[in-house]
């Protein structure tokens, strides 16, 4: 299996580069000097700059940060509500449908969730702007926290609940001081997917924003409708960047915090044997 | 005598702390608990023992509050438990998997159930560390759950749960996650703490020989009943019944018919075979219908084996050696009856194994005396 041979450096060589080759090409021509996005002209960071000093680029950022941060929470919140009541309340009328509906939005076109909020937003004469996104980011993000916070809730001991009832606390403070702490790592992800999700969105978005609030992909797609711009391609490099140092953070993390735990029980098992 | 026996449960004037009166568990379509009534006595080390899936669990949660019975009462110190949360019980438990946090260190698991009593800071302080030291683990108090080893998780549940000095400790299954000889030591651990601190425990166990050790009374239960309650050693020499008789240790079982004859019984067991006797100790109850079936139970350690027939004794078989297992201390001789039964016999290897009489196919005689046995209905 760990032989090399010449097959598998292929197969490595390809898979990779069906990967990861667009990225690489939008990087490199991210430093082109010249205004064509074809010619490479030499090496350049004059479209970072430009683009810091484009108004409408930075407002769109602006606006997708705070509907990502507001979304992701709001989405984090109700997701591990809905993921406690499917784990732990045990049978009740209606629970698979309950549940099955949670997951819905998960299988549903974006383009039918995005116009099905339009026409409630329209209905109910909601102005739409920042808050019809947020509270659309919230509806369909929802769904994935609570999946990631219901998988971590199966394997979660419930007699540890049970002690903390034991030991006098309600049902609130055992979640409070025993359960949240020991699932955070899992809210924690649910919350990045959420902020990811929220960060990408570019259908649904489209759907429920108005004139007064553009966010960052938005922006993309209808600059790029008319034509691709090198301050475009420093832009989504700015965006890669972000994303990889925020991957490599967190599994470097991991790693590291599971090493210690594996460190801390070999020496635990030493002392005793 | 020097010391007073300690039996509650023989004095009627002592008030029983905990009481179920007729309690039914029902959970959908199966009943976990078939309308008990049982008493539990202040001090006590009661035991409920019985196989997997004979709601001991079910009864101990029950306590704890955690399940609310279906029909019946519960009474702890005389006041009805209906209703009331497991945080606002006097009772605490100690878990089969110790739930210890794993967030917390081993000082704030201890601590954590005094926090919720809002007791002031020192005297906080001052209850850890007696706990701590209780249970020696004064030097692991700043480690977590998980950079201890299994022994020392057992004791930090144990103070956890010791900590709020509960009326009632609850501990279900609290030795079954260690290993053989750990789980020994801490038998008698547990009942020094438990003397130390004058807490009533009931323990829940499937492992007869814990109950045995520990146990002040045991109660052994069958598919949601309470088959019997005594204490070990009645448990062990007058079983009231062939499953009692049969959980707890080795037993041999011989079916017969029974017939009443002066002060014992009668039991014709097979056909041209001089029929056995026994006699029945003092307040022993036997119930057998005259002529009725009846199961002789015999203990091997009871039985005697000799190579010729001995005389003067109650009772004699004569048999073939099957099988003997050789336990070190003990041996144990498996031997066949001329009808086919199988009883066995052991005996304490007092010599060196060299010396020992009987080996396989050996044709032997086995005998016990008429207190020896005890005659079961069913």
């Amino acid at each position: 299996m760990r032989r090399f041979t010449w097959f598998n450096a292929t197969s490595l060589t390809l898979g990779f580069a069906f990967l990861y080759m667009p990225m690489v090409i939008l990087v490199i021509y991210s430093f082109n000097e010249s205004k064509l996005v074809t010619v490479w002209a030499g090496f350049s960071t004059k479209w970072y700059g430009e683009l810091m000093q484009n108004q409408a680029f930075l407002d769109a950022a602006w606006v997708t940060l705070k509907v990502g941060v507001a979304a992701s929470t709001l989405a984090t919140v109700l997701g591990t509500m809905a993921a406690l009541v499917l784990v732990r309340a045990g049978r009740f009328p209606g629970r698979t449908l309950f549940s099955g509906m949670i997951y819905a939005p998960l299988v549903m076109p974006e383009v039918i969730t995005g116009l099905s909020l339009l026409l409630l937003f329209i209905s109910l004469g909601v102005d739409r702007g920042v808050f019809t996104i947020i509270l659309a980011h919230t509806t369909f993000a929802m769904c994935y926290v609570s999946v990631v916070v219901s998988s971590r809730l199966v394997t979660f001991d419930q007699s540890l609940e049970e002690a903390a009832l034991d030991l006098g606390c309600s049902a609130f403070t055992a979640f409070r001081l025993v359960t949240l702490p020991i699932i955070a790592p899992a809210v924690v992800s649910g919350w990045l997917l959420a902020f990811t999700l929220s960060l990408d969105d570019l259908v649904i978005a489209s759907f429920t924003a108005g004139p007064s609030a553009t966010t960052l992909p938005i922006k993309i797609f209808s600059a790029v409708r008319l034509g691709v711009s090198p301050e475009i391609n420093a832009l989504c490099t700015l965006m890669i960047a972000i994303v990889a140092i925020g991957v490599i953070g967190t599994s470097i993390g991991t790693k590291r915090a599971a090493l210690r735990q594996k460190r801390d029980e070999q020496a635990a098992a030493r002392a005793t044997g | 005598m020097a010391v007073p026996v300690f039996a509650p449960w023989e004095d009627p004037t002592q008030k029983p702390l905990i009481q179920f009166k007729g309690v039914t568990k029902r959970f959908g379509d199966f009943t976990a608990i078939d309308n008990q009534t049982l008493d539990i006595y202040t001090r006590e080390f009661f035991a409920l023992l019985g196989p997997s899936g004979c709601g001991k669990t079910t009864m101990m949660r029950m306590l704890a509050g955690f399940e609310q019975p279906t029909e019946g009462q519960i009474l702890i110190g005389g006041i009805d438990m209906k209703g009331v949360p497991p945080n606002e019980r006097e009772v605490n438990m100690m878990f089969q998997s110790y739930a210890l946090f794993p967030h917390l260190s081993v000082w704030e698991n201890i601590a954590f159930g005094l926090r919720r009593m809002g007791q002031p800071k020192d005297e906080l302080e001052a209850r850890v560390e007696e706990m701590l030291r209780l249970t020696r683990l004064t030097k692991f108090a700043r480690r977590k759950p998980h950079q201890i080893s299994g022994g020392q998780r057992q004791r930090v549940a144990l103070a956890r749960s010791l900590a709020r000095a509960p009326k009632l400790l609850l501990l279900d299954e609290p030795l079954g996650a260690l290993d053989k000889k750990l789980r020994e030591e801490t038998q008698f651990e547990l009942m020094d703490i438990q003397e130390k601190t004058g807490t009533t425990f009931v323990i829940v166990t499937h492992d007869q020989e814990e109950a045995m050790t520990v146990a002040s009374r045991i109660a052994v239960m069958d598919e949601g009943c309470v088959i019997q309650v005594a204490t070990p050693a009645t448990i062990y020499e007058a079983p009231n019944s062939v499953y009692v008789a049969d959980f707890i240790g080795d037993v041999n079982i011989i079916e017969g018919a029974a017939k009443r004859a002066g002060t014992g019984y009668e039991i014709t067991w097979a056909e041209g075979e001089a029929p056995l006797h026994t006699r029945k100790e003092e307040g022993e109850i036997v119930a057998i219908p005259e002529g009725g079936k009846a199961y002789l139970a015999i203990r091997p350690e009871k039985v005697a084996i000799h190579a010729d027939k001995p005389q003067g004794v109650a009772n004699a078989v004569q048999g073939k050696i099957i099988d003997v297992a050789y336990l070190g201390n003990l041996s144990t001789y498996h031997v066949r009856l001329a009808n086919g039964t199988m009883v066995r016999a052991q005996t304490a290897n007092t010599r060196r194994l060299a010396l020992r009489p009987f080996t396989w196919e050996d044709t032997v005689w086995l005998s016990w005396t008429d207190t020896a046995a005890i005659l079961l209905a069913e």
